[in-house]
C-alpha cells in the first residue's frame, strides 16, 4: 500500500517533468525553424545588385537599396531624438528625483509608454506631427513617432545601468567638491555608459523592425530613389516586406524571403551589438 | 567666485528634470490628440449605432462589434497558447535544465522576441495558413486561428523571459526546504516554486497579452480581414478582423476629419485605454510583490 503512494508520487514527477520539458521542445523548435529556413530560403536571393540596386518592375526585380537605407535612416532618426531625451530623464529618476508621488506618476507612465499598441503611435504620429505640425508623411514624422515608442525602453535601461553604480563613486566625487552634475557627467555616467548604449541598441532594434507606426507617418508604399531631406517620405524595410507579401500580385517568393533575411540581419545584428557590448563591459567592469 | 557654476548647474538642472518629465507628458500628448480627433465620432455616428455589428464604413455602418470580438477571439487563442507553452518553458529554463542549456535557450527564444511582426505576419501567410488549410481543410486558411498562432508566438518570449526571472529570484532555500522535507522535484515546483513567484509569473503573463492586444501587422496579414462577428466557437476557424488590423488598414485610405477617419481614432482610444487598464494591472501586481518583499526582509 504504502509502496503504491511513492510509486505515484514519482509516476506524477516523471509525467509532470516530461510534460514540461515537452513544452520548451515544442517553443524552441519552431523557433528554431523559423530562423532556419528564412536564412536558406533568403540567402539565394542576397546579391550585390539586391543590396544596391533600384527596385524595378514594379518592384518584382531589381533590389531594395532604398529600403534598406530609408531603415537606416529612421533608425538614426529615432536615435537623434530618443537617445538624449531619454537618458536625460533616467539622469532624471536615477539621480535627481527623490521617490514621491511625482516619480511614481513618471514611472507608470513609462510602464504605460511601454504598453501602447504600435499603431495607435501610428495615430498619434499622424495627429500631433504630420496633421497638426504641419510635418507632413516624412522621415522627420516617423522618426519622431518611433522616438516616443523607443523613450521608454531607453529609459529604463539607461536608469538601471545609473543605478548599478555604487553609491560610494558619487560619495567620493560629492566629497571632493564635485557639484551634482559634475559627479553624474565625469563618474556616474561613464562607468554607466556601456549599460546605457546595450539599452539604447535595443530600443532602436524594436523601432527599426516595426512598420505599423510609419504606415501614416513616413512610409512610402514604392518610391524608386533615396530621401533628399528630412521632409521626404521613405520606403522602410518592414513596411516593404509587408507591401510586396501582400499588396503586389505576382511576386518573386526569393525577393520576398531576400527582404525578409535582410531585414533580420538588420535587426539582430543589432541585437548581437548589444549583447556583445554588454558581455565586454561586465568582464571589464572594476565593481 | 562660485556665481558662474552654480548658475550652469541650476539650468543643467532645469533641463535634466523636464526631460525626466517627458513620459507623463507624451501619455497625456497621446491621450489628448486621441480625444481630439476620436470623440467627435460620437457627435457623428451615435453611440448606439458604433455598438451593432455591421462594419461597412463606404456605407456609412460603423458597428465596432465584430472588431472588438475579432481582437477578443485572437487574444484568447494567443492565450490559450501563451500560459501552458510560456510558462511550461519558463519553468523548464529555471528548474530543469542545466545552467548550459538556460544560457543558450534563453536568448533563443528572446531572439524571437526580437523578430519584427511583420516578418512573422509573412511567415504566416506563406507557411503557416496554407498548412492550416490543408490540414483542417478549410476554405481558406486566413483565420482567426492563424492569428492567434503567431500572437503566441509573439507573446511567449515576452512571457517565458520575465516568468524565468520571477522563478529564478525565488530564493534557493525554499527549494532545498521541500526538498529535504521529501518533496519530488515536480512537487516542489508546483506547491513551493511556483507558489512563491506567483506574481511574476502573472506579470509577464500580463505583460505578454498586452503585447497581443495591440499587436497589429501579423494579425492583419493572417486573419483574412473580414469584419465578421466572432460570436460562436467556430469563428475561431473563419476570417476576423481586430481593432488594430481595421485601423492599420483603413487609415491610409480615408479622408482626413471624415466620419470614417473620427472613427478609426475612436478605435485607436479604445485601444489606449484597454493598454492603460492592463499596463496599471499588471504594474500594481509589481508593487505589491515589492511590497510583500519589503515586508518579508523588515
Amino acid at each position: 500500500m504504502k509502496r503504491g503512494f511513492t510509486l505515484d508520487r514519482f509516476v506524477i514527477e516523471r509525467l509532470g517533468v516530461a510534460l514540461i520539458t515537452l513544452t520548451a521542445v515544442l517553443t524552441v523548435v519552431p523557433i528554431i525553424g523559423v530562423f532556419g529556413y528564412i536564412i536558406a530560403r533568403g540567402a539565394p536571393a542576397i546579391s550585390w545588385e539586391f543590396l544596391t540596386a533600384m527596385p524595378r518592375d514594379g518592384m518584382r526585380a531589381g533590389g531594395i537599396l532604398p529600403a534598406i537605407v530609408g531603415t537606416f535612416y529612421l533608425t538614426l532618426g529615432t536615435a537623434l531624438f530618443s537617445v538624449p531625451l531619454g537618458i536625460a530623464a533616467a539622469i532624471y529618476l536615477a539621480e535627481y528625483a527623490r521617490e514621491n508621488w511625482v516619480t511614481r506618476l513618471i514611472r507608470i507612465a513609462i510602464i504605460n509608454l511601454a504598453g501602447i499598441p504600435s499603431v495607435v503611435y501610428g495615430l498619434f504620429g499622424l495627429g500631433l506631427f504630420v496633421l497638426f505640425l504641419k510635418f507632413g508623411t516624412s522621415l522627420l514624422s516617423a522618426s519622431l513617432t518611433l522616438s516616443i515608442m523607443t523613450l521608454p525602453v531607453i529609459i529604463s535601461a539607461a536608469e538601471e545601468a545609473l543605478r548599478a553604480v555604487p553609491q560610494s563613486f558619487r560619495t567620493v566625487s560629492i566629497s571632493l567638491g564635485g557639484t551634482r552634475w559634475q559627479t553624474v557627467r565625469r563618474i556616474v555616467l561613464p562607468q554607466a555608459l556601456p549599460g546605457i548604449i546595450t539599452g539604447i541598441i535595443l530600443g532602436l532594434e524594436r523601432a527599426a523592425g516595426e512598420t505599423a507606426p510609419i504606415l501614416f507617418t513616413g512610409a512610402a508604399f514604392f518610391l524608386p530613389r533615396l530621401p533628399n531631406s528630412p521632409l521626404d517620405a521613405t520606403m522602410a524595410l518592414p513596411y516593404h516586406l509587408f507591401v510586396i507579401s501582400t499588396q503586389v500580385p505576382e511576386m518573386s517568393i526569393q525577393i520576398q524571403y531576400g527582404t525578409a533575411l535582410v531585414l533580420i540581419i538588420f535587426v539582430l545584428g543589432m541585437n548581437l551589438i548589444a549583447t556583445v557590448i554588454r558581455s565586454r563591459a561586465r568582464a571589464k567592469r572594476q565593481w | 567666485m562660485n556665481k558662474s557654476p552654480n548658475w550652469r548647474e541650476t539650468i543643467i538642472t532645469a533641463v535634466i528634470r523636464t526631460c525626466g518629465y517627458s513620459a507623463v507628458v507624451f501619455v497625456i500628448l497621446i491621450f489628448f490628440f486621441l480625444l481630439r480627433e476620436g470623440v467627435p465620432a460620437l457627435a457623428e455616428v451615435k453611440l448606439g449605432d458604433l455598438l451593432t455589428t455591421r462594419w461597412y464604413p463606404i456605407e456609412n455602418h460603423f458597428g465596432i462589434l465584430p472588431l472588438l470580438t475579432g481582437s477578443l477571439v485572437v487574444t484568447l487563442g494567443a492565450m490559450l497558447i501563451a500560459i501552458p507553452f510560456g510558462i511550461g518553458t519558463a519553468v523548464f529554463l529555471a528548474e530543469i535544465a542545466p545552467r548550459w542549456l538556460r544560457e543558450i535557450l534563453k536568448p533563443l527564444v528572446e531572439l524571437l522576441g526580437g523578430l519584427p511582426s511583420v516578418v512573422l505576419g509573412f511567415l504566416g501567410i506563406l507557411l503557416l495558413s496554407p498548412f492550416l488549410r490543408v490540414f483542417l481543410n478549410l476554405p481558406t486558411g486566413l483565420t482567426a486561428l492563424a492569428g492567434a498562432l503567431l500572437l503566441g508566438g509573439i507573446a511567449v518570449p515576452t512571457t517565458v523571459s520575465i516568468a524565468e526571472d520571477a522563478l529564478d529570484s525565488v530564493p534557493q532555500s525554499y527549494r532545498e526546504g521541500a526538498l529535504a522535507l521529501g518533496a519530488t522535484k515536480w512537487q516542489t515546483i508546483w506547491r513551493v516554486t511556483l507558489p512563491a513567484a506567483r506574481s511574476g509569473v502573472l506579470t509577464a503573463l500580463m505583460l505578454g497579452i498586452g503585447r497581443t492586444i495591440g499587436e497589429t501587422m501579423a494579425v492583419m496579414m493572417v486573419t483574412g480581414n473580414a469584419p465578421v462577428m466572432a460570436d460562436k466557437l467556430t469563428s475561431i476557424l473563419s476570417p476576423v478582423r481586430t481593432m488594430t488590423a481595421t485601423i492599420a488598414a483603413e487609415m491610409g485610405e480615408v479622408a482626413n476629419g471624415s466620419t470614417h477617419y473620427h472613427v478609426l481614432f475612436f478605435i485607436g482610444l479604445v485601444l489606449f485605454l484597454i493598454s492603460l487598464v492592463v499596463n496599471i494591472l499588471a504594474s500594481t501586481v509589481i508593487f505589491r510583490s515589492r511590497k510583500r518583499a519589503e515586508r518579508v526582509l523588515s
